[in-house]
């Protein structure tokens, strides 16, 4: 314990030290995020610095080891820097689906020659990574794809479609799901790392009711795989035919992630600040809406107060190894709900999809962006049915 | 600290299961004095067994003669009262009147506390006046007369009323029936004159009474805690009580829940097993997820609560009233899934759904307590 109070106090001055004042601000954009990339640019010279100064404590992953650009934090010491971290309201120097996603699974599955070579290039930014797995028809039922890559020797021919692909047209690099055995369903699928700037690859962006297009549409024809980058660097993830095991692995993470049981926003009561948010819109809180936020915050703080103890279990193996599923289902439902509730505080002016009051739109954008919460990273039908065999262990239907 | 239970508490909680479902079980208690009529509406010799478990005072400080346990380890012995609908003083007793007891003075400390301890005493708490949970609002009255009090009003909701050596009474000694000030507690014994119950069975087979008392005369030492500054005695007992009510509350979800996932798995309609049904299973998992996070809320609560921290108040009303929600999804599932036998009084669920309705109403619904988040939250 006293280490980690040092630990605490090192991590404040160095914070202190190196977290210019500009990003300690709250993400007001899209361009105050950073998502690194041959083609990313920094929108000033704070960002810059902050990633620059990250990478080299290796803070941009800080749980990953030394070696390959992370920090080696423990649990411990990486909840302290989060917490560090949020009371000076630090941005994350770097947003990034090598992080989340990829990195878990290469730690996990990868060989060593593709683990010096990606996380290291993930934990620098170098390259900007999504992921190819749903595809027209096939979303939560993810076994059924069909993106084919067709074995030629030294590579493959991968021919199909991906589809909420998202930030496709950003991105350098796709994890992807690729049908390469059309007999075996779950035993058919390769795990493949490769260049989007390959010939035949295309992305289309794919307009949301929010209004914008994180998502896009993403298209092989006849793009050359091949299957090793050098000497212990494979492109594919894990076992030819196998991918479905790193898949699993990986939906686990974003279910996680997802869910926010790491300490999202779900988690929070409303209320308080709602009345606040009416009273700056010069008026009160309906007694009937009073009353659902009342019930709303029961939920979100009775859920806090799971996420908590998912996390406590999860670090001595406690948890049921289904959790995740239940704590997206229920996080993303609740998530839902906030903003339902938030448009209804802020009434007409919370449907101003252009104006300065919202800065152009925010409130309404956001409730239609959860609406996604309980769809992507497998429905909310799906983690229920996760639930009921693998924990409740009901009969199979 | 961790939200789960350390080894000693896994080790208890062990215990307690054990002891409770063999001991505490619906058909050797619950469903044996129920049929019996049962004027108390529990057993004796359970709760002596309770007493040589070291169940009875197990929030009783180790200097009093007690185990000087926390709400963590109350908590556990409460849940798996709540899993076997068992009949038994310990909420009132050895959480509630406990609790108050801790704010009393040495003298009554050595009156009640031991016979608490020994499983010999049952205590019960006189709080409400109206049908519904108000403590903000105290009317009953106690006016010094000599060298103590004469206390007239009425109570209801007297859970064990009728059974208890010793009654803690909430009274106001000053100000306005609202005023949250000018309240003092009582401890009001069995035989004082002036004292009289009106005794109701409730829905869930347990006793209560609608107490009535007319100048009562009581010696200043009935005094728990300081004269007209017995709010802070009545809150600390009743975040104690709502902490366990929730864990309570907790075992009778599970309960429920378990009951009604092992019925899915066995009853065959349509020459399926209905747990095969999807529109069954969602429903299942969902109930699942909701009992698990009220779950977790009640663990927080009980921590919070051990700790000392400020935030426990805030804390144990989000968990009684998720556990209330969780809990009545439960048996409300229970029932139906159980389809007509659940209807039936020789299936158990429909216990469930009567003790969830009773425990519920008890120190706060749902209702109330989501108000109460919404005012500590300062809206």
């Amino acid at each position: 314990m006293a280490d980690l109070e040092q630990f605490r106090t090192e991590t404040r001055a160095w914070l202190e030290a190196n977290c210019p004042p500009e990003m300690r601000e709250p993400v007001r954009g899209e361009d105050d995020i950073y998502w690194g990339g041959r083609n990313a640019t920094f929108k000033n010279d704070a960002q810059k610095a902050w990633l620059e100064a990250c990478i080299a404590k290796g803070y941009t992953v800080p749980m990953w080891p030394k070696e390959y650009g992370g920090a080696g934090l423990s649990a411990p010491e990486a909840k302290v820097l989060r917490e560090e971290m949020g009371k000076i309201g630090a941005r994350p120097p770097l947003s990034s689906f090598g992080i989340w996603m990829l990195g878990p699974a290469l730690l996990h599955f990868g060989t060593e020659g593709q683990k010096q070579r990606f996380l290291n290039e993930i934990a620098r930014g170098e390259i900007r990574w999504c992921q190819g797995y749903s595809e027209p028809g096939s979303g939560s039922d993810l076994v059924s794809l069909q993106t084919f890559g067709e074995d030629k020797g030294d590579h493959w021919v991968v021919n199909g479609q991906k589809i909420w692909t998202s930030y496709a047209d950003h991105a350098d690099w796709i994890f992807c799901l690729v049908r390469t055995d059309k007999e075996n369903k779950y035993g058919g699928i390769t795990f493949m790392l490769f260049d989007m700037a390959s010939e035949g690859v295309t992305t289309k962006p794919i307009k949301l009711i929010s209004g914008s297009s994180p998502f896009c549409e993403t298209f092989f024809d006849n793009v050359k795989v091949p299957k090793s980058y050098g000497d212990d660097v494979p492109a594919y993830v894990g076992t030819i035919n196998r991918g479905w095991d790193v898949a699993k692995y990986l939906l686990g993470h974003e279910r996680e992630m997802i869910s926010g049981a790491d300490g999202g926003e779900r988690q929070a009561a409303i209320g308080a600040m709602m009345k606040r948010h009416a009273a700056r819109l010069g008026d009160d809180l309906d007694p009937v809406l009073r009353a659902e936020l009342a019930n709303f915050d029961v939920d979100a703080l009775a859920y806090a107060a799971m996420g908590e103890k998912f996390l406590d279990e999860i670090k001595v193996g406690k948890a049921h190894p289904a959790q995740p599923n239940m704590m997206k289902y229920a996080g993303t439902e609740l998530n839902k709900r906030r903003h339902e509730l938030m448009m209804a505080v802020g009434g007409s002016r919370s449907l101003e999809w252009e104006s300065e009051a919202t800065e152009g739109g925010k409130p309404s954008k956001s409730w239609l962006r959860t609406k996604a919460n309980s769809i992507e990273g497998g429905t909310s039908e799906v983690m229920l049915n996760v639930i009921a065999k693998r924990i409740l262990d009901l009969p199979g239907a | 600290m961790p939200l789960y239970h350390n080894e000693d508490q896994a080790m208890l909680a062990d215990t307690a299961r054990g002891f409770m479902a063999e001991e505490g079980n619906i058909a050797k208690q619950l469903r044996h004095w129920r049929d019996r009529n049962c004027k108390d509406g529990f057993g004796h010799a359970l709760w002596k067994q309770m007493a040589e478990m070291g169940f009875t005072g197990m929030l009783v400080e180790e200097a009093d003669g007690g185990l000087g346990m926390g709400h963590v380890e109350a908590g556990i012995v409460l849940e798996e009262i709540g899993r076997n609908l068992t009949p038994s003083p310990f909420l009132t007793s050895s959480v509630l009147a406990a609790t108050a007891l801790k704010h009393g003075s040495d003298d009554l400390k050595g009156r009640y506390l031991p016979g608490l301890i020994a499983g010999d005493s049952v205590f019960a708490v006189a709080i409400d006046e109206t049908a519904k949970h108000r403590p903000s609002r105290i009317a009953t009255r106690a006016d010094k007369s000599g060298n103590g009090f004469r206390l007239n009003g009425a109570k209801t909701f007297v859970i064990h009323g009728g059974s208890a050596d010793m009654v803690v009474v909430a009274a106001r000694t000053s100000g306005g029936d609202e005023d949250a000030d000018g309240i003092t507690l009582f401890a009001v014994p069995k035989d004082v004159a002036g004292l009289s119950h009106d005794h109701v069975r409730l829905v869930d087979s347990s006793m209560a009474t609608h107490m009535r008392l007319d100048g009562v005369e009581l010696d200043g030492d009935a005094v728990i805690g300081e004269i007209d500054g017995g709010r802070a005695v009545l809150d600390a007992m009743l975040l104690a009580g709502r902490v366990g009510a929730a864990a309570e509350g907790v075992g009778v979800a599970r309960g429920a829940m378990d009951m009604t996932v092992d019925y899915l798995k066995q009853r065959k309609q349509f020459g399926k097993l209905i747990g095969e049904f999807q529109a069954l299973q969602h429903r299942a998992s969902h109930l699942y997820s909701e009992v698990e996070i009220a779950r977790a809320a009640t663990i927080k609560a009980q921590q919070l609560l051990d700790g000392g921290s400020a935030h426990a108040d805030l804390m144990a009303s989000v968990a009684k009233a998720k556990v209330a929600k969780a809990a009545r999804l439960a048996v409300q599932e229970g029932v139906q899934m159980h389809g007509g036998i659940g209807m039936t009084d020789e299936y158990d669920i429909g216990l469930y759904m009567k003790r969830d309705r009773a425990l519920a109403e008890f120190l706060g619904d749902a209702h109330f307590h989501a108000n109460r988040v919404a005012e500590l939250s300062g809206y």
